[in-house]
């Protein structure tokens, strides 16, 4: 596998179709494909709602909003068809979520934010803990390349909300976004410092490289984000979730990037995380203050749709934690990854 | 930021955590080292326990939890 990073000008061309995982999948990438475009048969009722073959047909509708495929006509985007097929996928997901992230006895926004400022006592089976004490170099290059698939085009689907807040949220949300795409210099957008980690870690840094490789645990939670960031009517949960990663970013982000200096990684990928150690200390006050606090303040009802938003980014992330850390303890690795 | 009469720079002060100004700050430490952020909003660290003073890293948490990775 080549691993440079691809040239500048490629490195934002729309990526290859993924391969199919299942029915489900493969109907969608034939739709994509053509010619002909074929019906969508409705999605089975005994297909795993956070399995491989449903996840990524989400995923691949949600791309069309992205970056799109090779040879995928743009205009696919907003397909009736494709579209009344992702509302199903996306109602077996939301369903799912709800019953795996019961509301009762939830506590209000702010409760759960403090909770997750508070760590389990012993061993929680943090994956970033993992990393840092014992992770190797093999595996910090495993964990960045399923990462990509977020940080590739990290604070995009957080954009989305911007037309949906107002005042206060708005203008706190926009400046955090800002701070993610660079502040007014692109080779400060935190999508492309984390290209500069993959190239330290002779990772490809190619757009989509690694969606085949990436198990159902890993494209999950960057379907939760596009579910929210899409919707209108989950903005509160999109703000919940984006304060629950702002919140818990910087001390696991400084764990990573002691994790990445032990093995020896070159300054650009520690870089990725000590800029995070910061920026997160920052950003997680203003989203605390100023996006969950002016949200509520304008429209209180949202409140349980923000602890939602905080809990589902919990349990989905716990669920890729547990899928990555059991391969790890038992030393197999989590993808296949050239040299 | 705007630092003007009509629009004076805000800085929130917390009892626990960081002091929030609007950037860009230039802190000037007790040995006249002096450190620069152009942050729209700098974090000032002012429980002493941050790694990367003088700016906060959430080192005033009692405890810090797992998961996620960065925004
Ligand atoms: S105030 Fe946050 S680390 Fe000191
Ligand atoms: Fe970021
Ligand atoms: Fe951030």
């Amino acid at each position: 596998m080549t691993n440079l990073r691809a040239p500048r000008g490629t490195r934002h061309l729309p990526p290859p179709l993924p391969e199919p995982r299942g029915t489900v999948s493969a109907a969608v990438v034939a739709a994509l494909r053509g010619p002909g475009r074929p019906g969508l048969p409705p999605v089975p009722a005994d297909c795993a709602v956070y399995g491989d073959d449903l996840q990524l047909a989400l995923y691949i509708l949600y791309e069309l909003h992205y970056r799109g495929f090779e040879g995928v006509p743009e205009r696919l985007e907003w397909d009736g068809g494709l579209l009344t097929h992702r509302a199903a996928i996306e109602d077996r997901f939301l369903d799912a979520l709800r019953t795996d992230v019961p509301p009762d006895g939830a506590g209000t926004a702010g409760e759960a934010l403090d909770a997750l400022q508070i760590e389990p006592v012993g061993d929680d089976g943090g994956l970033s803990y993992f990393l840092r004490n014992e992770g190797t170099f093999e595996q910090l290059r495993e964990y960045a390349a399923l990462r990509s698939l977020y940080h590739l085009k990290e604070a995009d689907p957080h954009a989305w909300v911007i037309p949906r807040l107002h005042g206060r949220a708005k203008a706190a949300m926009v400046a955090v976004e800002f701070d993610e795409f660079g502040a007014g210099r692109a080779d400060e957008i935190h999508a492309e410092l984390f290209a500069d980690l993959m190239e330290d870690l002779r990772l490809d840094t190619a757009y989509g490289h690694y969606v085949d490789a990436a198990p159902a645990e890993a494209l999950a939670p960057v379907n939760l984000m596009s579910l929210f960031g899409l919707h209108r009517a989950l903005r509160g949960a999109l703000v919940g979730h984006f304060a629950a990663v702002e919140v818990t970013s910087s001390p696991a982000s400084r764990r990573l990037a002691e994790a990445l200096r032990r093995v020896g990684a070159g300054p650009a990928a520690v870089r990725f995380y000590t800029e995070h150690v910061e920026a997160d200390a920052v950003h997680e006050q203003v989203v605390r203050h100023d996006v969950v606090g002016g949200l509520l303040e304008s429209e209180p009802r949202l409140d349980a749709d923000v602890v939602f938003g905080i809990r589902a980014t919990g349990y989905l992330e716990d669920r890729l934690a547990t899928r990555l850390l059991g391969a790890w303890r038992d030393g197999c690795p989590v993808l296949p990854l050239g040299r | 930021m705007p630092n003007t009469p009509e629009r004076p720079r805000r800085v929130r002060v917390q009892r626990n955590g960081p002091l929030l100004v609007e950037g860009p700050v230039e802190v000037v430490g007790e040995d006249g080292e002096v450190t620069v952020s152009n942050r729209f909003t700098v974090a000032v660290c002012t429980c002493r326990r941050s790694r990367t003073l003088p700016w906060c890293d959430t080192s005033h948490r009692c405890r810090d939890r797992h998961r996620a990775g960065p925004a």
